[in-house]
C-alpha cells in the first residue's frame, strides 16, 4: 500500500505524535508491502525534514510556501489536496492533533473521501486494512474500514503507538521540494500569536502522586475531600475537563489532551470515567488506581488497581486510614 | 445576525450501554437520551449571540424521531425554530454523508454563522462541523472558547493543546466548531418550555435532501474493548477496601513510603 505520512510542526517545533504515527505507518508499510512517504508542510522547514529522512522510509517531501507559515486550515487544505492528488497515495496518514482536526475533515471533503478519526489500532487481515478507533467516549470500541476509491485519509491518537518502536533508515532517505500554488485570496483565516492564559503555578508533570477527579465528584464543596487525600499523599490535586469547565478547579489543573499530560508515579482516579481525551494525559502513570461506581467505566481498562464502589465511602476510610498511620 | 446551530441527540452519559443484535449501533430500548455537550455549549453561544445583536437562531439536528426532544429542548431555551432531518437509521450514516444532508438543509437558509459541538458523545468523528464548512464554502475554526462579533468579521479565541490559544479572525459568514467550557449552558424555563410548543419544527426526510448514499467508510462492528491491563479489583466494606489498597500501594506497587 503506497503510505503517505503528514508530518506535524509549528514553528519548527515538532509535535510528538507525528513520530508516533510515522510507527504506525512502518509497521503498515512493512505489513503491506508498500512505499513510504512522509510530508512536511510549512516554510523553512529543510533542517527538519533532513531529521525525519533519518527514518527508514522511501522518500521525505518538504512542502514549503510563505503562506503555511503560519498554519492555516484554508492553506493546509489547499496546498495538501495539491500535493496528494500529484503523488496519489493510497493511505494518507495524520497525528491526530488540534492543528489536524482542524484541517483534515475539510481536505477529506474537498477530496470528497473519508476520513477515519483517532485511529488507536489496526489490524490488516484478507488483504485490507481494518481501522480501530473509540466510540461513546471510550465505552466500546469499532472496526472501520475504508469504502469507495483512494486515497483514505485516516489519523493516529497520541499514545496509540510507539514513537521508540522507529527504525532509522540504513542511510538518509531522499529529501524533495514540492511546490504548491497558494494565492493572498485563498486564505480567509487571519492568524494572530499563540499565547498561555497565565503562567502555569502548578507544574503537576513534577507531581510524584496525582489525585484526580471528575464528574462523579459532583459538588464543588466535594473537592475538598480529594484535596485532603492528595496534601496525606504528598501529591497534587487535578481533574478531568468537565470540573474545570465547571470553574471548581483552575484550567491549569487539568489533565488530557487539552490540558496537561503527566507521568505521576501513583494517579488515583476518582469518578472519573476515562474518556480518551482525559486517558491520553495520564496513561503512561506507573501506578493506577480507579474509584468509580460504574463496572463498565473505561477507566478501569487502564487502571492497576480497581474499586467498584462510591468514591464518597471509600475516599473517607483511605483519608482515615492515612491520617492514623500517619500519627501511628 | 442569522445563526443555525446543529445538535445532536445522543446516549445519557450515564446510560447503561448493550450492543445490539447486528453489532453496529446500541439498543436503543430502556436508555435515555440528551443533547450532546458541545453542541449544548454551542446552542447556548448561538442564543447568547442573538441577545447580543439581535436575530435569529435556527437549531438543525439528523437523527430518528426522538431527536425531536432535542430540538424541543433547544427551542424552550430560546432557539427560533428547528429543523429536524428525519432518518431512523442515522447511525448507519458515514460523517461525511451527515455533512451533506445537513449542508443541504442549510444552505436555503443563508445563515451569518453556523455554530457545531466540536464532537459527538456517541460515534465521536469530531468532523461534522469541518466537513459542513467545506461544503457550504465557509471559512471555518475550531474548537472555540470566545467569540467577539465586530463588523463582518469575528475575533476568536481558539485552544490549542496543553494549555495554549490563538486568536484569530475570520470574515462573516463563518462556521465555528465549540468547545466544551465556553460558557455556562443555562436551563429551560417553564415560560421558555411553554413558548416553545408554539414554535415550528420541520421535518425533512434525510431521503429528500440525499437520495443514494455512496459510503466512503464503514462501521464493520463495535464491541467492548479487550482490557490490556491486567486490573486487580478490591472487594469489601470501605474500611477494608481502603486499608487493602494502601497496602497493595506501599509493598506490591512500591508507589507509596512504607511508614
Amino acid at each position: 500500500m503506497r503510505i503517505l505520512l503528514i508530518a506535524e510542526q509549528r514553528q519548527g517545533k515538532w509535535n510528538k505524535v507525528s513520530f508516533e504515527t510515522l510507527a504506525a505507518a512502518q509497521q503498515l508499510a512493512t505489513e503491506t508491502g508498500g512505499r513510504l512517504v512522509a510530508a512536511l508542510p510549512g516554510q523553512g522547514i529543510r533542517a527538519l525534514a533532513e531529521e525525519l529522512a533519518g527514518y527508514r522510509l522511501d522518500e521525505v517531501l518538504v512542502v514549503e510556501h510563505e503562506r503555511l507559515e503560519p498554519y492555516t486550515a484554508d492553506g493546509f487544505t489547499l496546498a495538501l489536496r495539491q500535493l496528494i492528488e500529484r503523488e496519489a497515495p493510497e493511505l494518507v496518514l495524520l497525528p491526530h492533533t488540534y492543528q489536524v482536526r482542524d484541517f483534515a475533515p475539510k481536505l477529506a471533503a474537498a477530496l470528497g473521501r473519508a476520513l477515519l478519526a483517532d485511529c488507536i489500532g489496526y489490524r490488516y487481515e484478507n488483504g485490507r486494512v481494518v481501522f480501530v478507533r473509540q466510540m461513546f467516549q471510550g465505552r466500546t470500541a469499532a472496526d472501520v474500514t475504508f469504502a469507495g476509491p483512494p486515497p483514505w485519509l485516516a489519523t493516529i491518537q497520541a499514545g496509540a503507538f510507539r514513537a521508540d518502536q522507529l527504525e532509522r533508515g540504513s542511510s538518509p532517505a531522499p529529501v524533495r521540494a514540492v511546490s504548491v500554488e497558494l494565492s493572498p485570496e485563498q486564505i480567509r483565516v487571519r492568524p494572530g500569536e499563540l499565547f498561555r492564559e497565565a503562567k502555569q503555578a502548578v507544574d503537576l508533570t513534577q507531581a510524584p502522586v496525582i489525585v484526580a477527579v471528575g464528574r462523579g465528584i459532583k459538588e464543588k464543596e466535594n473537592i475538598a475531600l480529594a484535596e485532603k487525600l492528595a496534601k496525606l499523599l504528598g501529591g497534587e490535586l487535578a481533574a478531568s475537563r468537565p470540573i474545570c469547565d465547571e470553574g471548581w478547579l483552575p484550567m491549569e489543573r487539568q489533565i488530557g489532551s487539552s490540558g496537561q499530560t503527566v507521568a505521576p508515579k501513583l494517579y488515583i482516579a476518582l469518578g472519573i470515567s476515562g474518556a480518551i481525551q482525559h486517558v491520553v494525559g495520564m496513561k503512561g502513570s506507573r501506578t493506577i488506581v480507579a474509584i468509580n461506581k460504574d463496572p463498565n467505566a473505561p477507566i478501569f481498562e487502564i487502571a492497576d488497581y480497581g474499586i467498584v464502589a462510591d468514591l464518597f465511602e471509600i475516599v473517607p476510610a483511605l483519608n482515615e486510614a492515612l491520617e492514623q498511620s500517619a500519627s501511628s | 445576525m442569522k445563526i443555525a446551530v446543529c445538535v445532536k441527540q445522543v446516549p445519557a452519559k450515564d446510560a447503561p450501554l448493550h450492543i445490539a443484535p447486528d453489532g453496529t449501533w446500541i439498543r436503543e430500548t430502556d436508555i435515555s437520551f440528551e443533547m450532546n455537550e458541545p453542541d449544548s455549549y454551542a446552542l447556548e453561544e448561538a442564543l447568547r449571540l442573538k441577545e447580543k445583536h439581535g436575530g435569529e437562531v435556527v437549531a438543525i439536528s439528523l437523527g430518528p424521531e426522538r431527536a425531536k426532544q432535542t430540538l424541543k429542548e433547544a427551542l424552550a431555551k430560546g432557539a427560533d425554530r428547528a429543523i429536524h432531518i428525519a432518518d431512523e437509521e442515522f447511525y448507519r450514516l458515514d460523517p461525511l454523508a451527515a455533512a451533506q444532508a445537513l449542508a443541504r438543509a442549510l444552505e436555503p437558509e443563508r445563515c451569518d454563522l453556523v455554530l457545531t459541538g466540536l464532537q459527538s458523545d456517541d460515534h465521536g468523528f469530531g468532523q461534522t462541523g469541518v466537513l459542513l464548512a467545506e461544503l457550504l464554502g465557509l471559512p471555518h475554526a475550531t474548537i472555540i472558547m470566545s467569540i467577539e462579533v465586530q463588523d463582518g468579521s469575528l475575533r476568536l479565541k481558539r485552544e490549542l493543546e496543553a494549555g495554549w490559544f490563538q486568536w484569530i479572525e475570520l470574515p462573516l459568514p463563518a462556521l465555528l466548531t465549540i468547545q466544551s467550557g465556553i460558557n455556562k449552558v443555562r436551563y429551560a424555563t417553564l415560560k421558555g418550555i411553554m413558548a416553545a410548543k408554539k414554535k415550528e419544527i420541520r421535518t425533512i426526510p434525510r431521503t429528500e435532501l440525499l437520495p443514494s448514499l455512496a459510503p466512503t467508510q464503514k462501521l464493520e462492528r463495535i464491541y467492548v474493548p479487550e482490557k490490556t491491563k491486567k486490573t486487580e479489583f478490591l472487594q469489601g466494606p470501605p474500611k477494608e477496601v481502603a486499608a487493602k489498597l494502601l497496602e497493595k500501594l506501599k509493598h506490591e506497587a512500591r508507589v507509596l513510603g512504607s511508614s
